[in-house]
């Protein structure tokens, strides 16, 4: 089979998509596969109408790759991909969008307010800043809405600290979300098809749990698979995952990220098209499932040509 | 078309990569990647004006130059520009070195030159001689981002003195070392770039050139002086390197043929005291065994058409024309909050904007406008510099210089008049782009505290 592995793109997480790729097309070559790597740059189109490949393996993260656009262009070209589909991918890069979702089907995730760039500008949205304490109170969590990894993410302890963290938001994006912090332990559900995957537990190391891009080098987080949990804790955050998943339509796959607080679980977000490199979540979580690299990739396949399965 | 057969690493599985790193030496924790280098990664990008990058303009080198010296070893020294050689580097390559020296008044003993591959190695020998794992090492704050990863890898207790228009702040220095005398510990080296800074861009005053000379021999440690831009001065008095305030006992000196000629035959050198000099051989024979033959010919080959200092000058002429491009774009395009520096000499301008802007998430600002700049964060090892940024002037033209700074400038202005939204703060538009005012100006009431100074 002739497998177009589209990686790279301009987001700022080029750089993961170009490994989970190259990943990626290994493993179809060791599948007996035809791997044909694709940048997706401006040649794209061309080239797979050119190339007509019978599947496409999107290995791209963030803005360009994991929120629509490309699976937009591969269901006009009648290419099918790999992973959820395009309004899956819309809702999920969208952190807000994401959030209203799962409010309304019901999956709990921290309490929020979203602003637009143009609020502040124009519409004197820092006044409406003042009903923050009372209604989310501190300390909170400062994200861009769409973005990857711990790009922009910061973390307010109090007032002082929520212009400059707003500033460094809208650096990535011209809607932000302000978020409740919720202590508790960091786990990572990946869903493969309509089957959870073990749990993989994040544990920062030296401590320090406000530090976000600690979460992303290796050495200073490390990862524990499948996560030590009880059993009714491992069910409420399976469900959780699940719930998610589907509240946000995704298919193929998916990595749900949350927080197991004293009183459950809460999302936080889902990733569409989480990383596949070798220190990625997915895979490690396929693994603990006895599922090799190659196997995960062509279970992700199956999926991808039999998408009415789910 | 199916790309031709190759063979590639079967990747390995999490649990290999665990047993990986069961093997891994205790000083890679150590070495570390970060979400900022992602984004450099992402600056690499053709459409990107890059003002983030080090380099050199070797598109002034004649081709003509290059393509003739190359004939010549070819036909007149084929076998040895092929074979080893010492692992000290050719006496003739150290005749260069002496005359590159001599054009800023230092006359070492050539006993005391080893040839090196590159600047960045010569740093590293030194590191490998002197310091152990928790060994102080004192260097600049900021300091040159890519000494940062050597002190790293040896397990070094980096510890950044303070840097102002003059220089290290020699008074700061003697404090950090009198608090080291104090807990019983004694730092090998101190490592600076006194003249034209990466990445401040500053020179050190003569009178703290002294001093810093004075405290070393007193107080027996050394100074690693790296000078890789001295002869590129723009302007201004050229001031006597460290190397010749001290006759070369306490300083140990570095230099590189990278920013005079070309950083692609990777050719740099340290001059040290014999004592030192016999380790830093004995640390290059492990590394290397020997620099580069091929290079070292084609230096010798360029240095005996003895046009080197003209072409020296004409890259001074070049840069000095970039660096005026800057000094008026930043003019032009950035803030009035911002500050930088005014180099009279080598590659770089620092700039620092209000203590609000982190430079790291700018730059993914400035990253959708086509423009790359390294975020200062990458001068320091404790997470200082994060509203300032690196600016390079010598690898691209005028015309995007200054396209790259006002497109800097833009991302600023927008964060600049956000921040005065969310604040009242008061602000002023860049000054190039009309001067428009906060938004929230009007409006009078502080919504939000404003943030004066950096926390803690």
């Amino acid at each position: 089979m002739k497998v177009a592995v589209l990686k790279g793109g301009r987001s700022l997480e080029r750089g993961v998509s170009l490994r989970s790729g190259a990943r990626v097309e290994d493993a179809l070559e060791r599948l007996g596969h035809e791997a044909l790597p694709l940048e997706a740059d401006g040649e794209l189109v061309k080239r797979l109408a050119a190339e007509r490949p019978d599947v496409a393996f999107v290995a791209m993260h963030g803005p360009g790759g994991e929120d629509g656009t490309a699976q937009e262009l591969l269901e006009i070209l009648g290419v099918p991909f790999t992973g959820p589909g395009v309004a899956a991918c819309a809702r999920c890069i969208d952190k807000v969008l994401a959030k209203h979702e799962l409010r309304s089907a019901g999956v709990p995730t921290p309490d929020w307010f979203a602003f637009n760039e143009t609020a502040f500008r124009e519409l004197g949205a820092a006044d409406a800043l003042g009903g923050l304490e009372e209604r989310l109170g501190f300390p909170l969590v400062v994200k861009p809405s769409r973005g990857g990894s711990a790009l922009g993410v910061k973390f307010a302890e109090s007032w002082f600290d929520v212009p400059e963290a707003l500033v460094s938001a809208f650096s990535y994006d011209d809607r932000v979300l302000l978020e409740r912090f919720v202590e508790g332990r960091e786990l990572a559900v990946s869903v493969l098809g309509s089957e959870p995957l073990p749990v993989v537990e994040a544990i920062p190391l030296g401590g320090d749990s406000y530090d976000f891009e600690a979460r992303y080098e290796i050495g200073r987080t490390s990862f524990v698979c499948p996560a030590q949990l009880g059993e009714g804790e491992e069910r409420a955050v399976t469900d959780a995952a699940l719930a998610a998943y589907e509240a946000l339509g995704c298919s193929g796959f998916s990595r749900v990220d949350l927080i197991l607080a004293e009183d459950g679980p809460q999302v936080l977000e889902v990733n569409a098209i989480p990383g596949l490199t070798d220190t990625s979540l997915l895979p490690q979580a396929a693994e603990a499932a006895g599922m090799s690299f190659e196997d995960l990739v062509a279970r992700i396949l199956d999926l991808a040509l039999a998408p009415a399965s789910a | 078309m199916t790309e031709p057969p190759h063979r590639r690493r079967a990747h390995a599985r999490s649990s290999d990569l665990e047993r990986y790193a069961g093997l891994f030496a205790e000083r890679t924790t150590a070495m570390r990647s970060s979400a900022m280098r992602d984004l450099m990664a992402v600056t690499a990008r053709p459409e990107v004006i890059s003002l983030a990058g080090g380099l050199p303009d070797t598109s002034t080198f004649p081709p003509q130059t290059f393509a003739a010296q190359m004939t010549r070893i070819a036909q007149e020294s084929a076998a040895a520009a092929l074979q080893y050689g010492p692992t000290e580097g050719f006496a003739e390559t150290v005749d260069c070195i002496v005359e590159v020296m001599g054009a800023e008044g230092m006359l070492p003993d050539p006993e005391d030159v080893i040839v090196t591959t590159g600047g960045q190695q010569a740093i590293d020998l030194i590191c490998k001689t002197l310091v152990d794992p928790g060994d102080a090492v004192i260097c600049e704050a900021p300091t040159y981002p890519g000494a940062i990863p050597v002190f790293c890898s040896y397990q070094a207790d980096t510890i950044q003195v303070e840097t102002d228009a003059e220089g290290m702040r020699i008074d700061e220095l003697e404090a950090t070392l009198e608090r080291l005398d104090a807990e019983g510990r004694r730092p090998k080296l101190v490592y600076s770039v006194p003249t034209f800074q990466n990445p401040a861009g500053v020179t050190m005053s003569l009178e703290r050139r002294r001093r810093l000379v004075e405290l070393a021999r007193s107080r027996e440690l050394l100074v690693v002086e790296d000078n890789p831009y001295g002869l590129l001065r723009f302007g201004g008095e050229a001031l006597p390197p460290l190397y010749q305030l001290d006759g070369g006992d306490f300083v140990v000196y570095v230099g590189t043929f990278s920013k005079i000629l070309s950083p692609g035959i990777r050719l740099g050198w340290a001059v040290a005291p014999p004592p030192v000099m016999e380790k830093v051989v004995l640390g290059k024979q492990a590394a290397d065994l020997c620099t580069s033959t091929l290079t070292q010919y084609f230096v010798r080959e360029y240095f005996t058409g003895g046009r080197w200092r003209e072409y020296v000058e004409s890259l001074a002429d070049l840069y000095r024309g970039r660096r005026d491009a800057m000094l008026t774009a930043l003019r032009d395009h950035f803030p009035s909050q911002a500050t930088w520096t005014e180099p009279e000499g080598g590659l770089f301008v620092w700039a620092t904007l209000p203590p609000y802007i982190d430079t790291s998430d700018l730059l993914a600002k400035a990253l959708r406008e086509d423009v790359a700049f390294v975020p200062g964060q990458a001068a320091y090892v404790d997470g200082r510099g994060r509203s300032s940024m690196r600016l390079n002037f010598s690898a691209g033209g005028e015309e995007e210089i200054r396209e790259g700074v006002r497109r800097i400038g833009k991302a600023i202005g927008e964060q600049v008049e956000l921040y005065g939204a969310l604040t009242g703060e008061r602000t002023e538009g860049a000054a190039g782009d009309g001067g428009q005012a906060g938004g929230a100006e009007e409006a009078g009431e502080n919504v939000l505290p404003f943030r004066r100074a950096e926390g803690e």
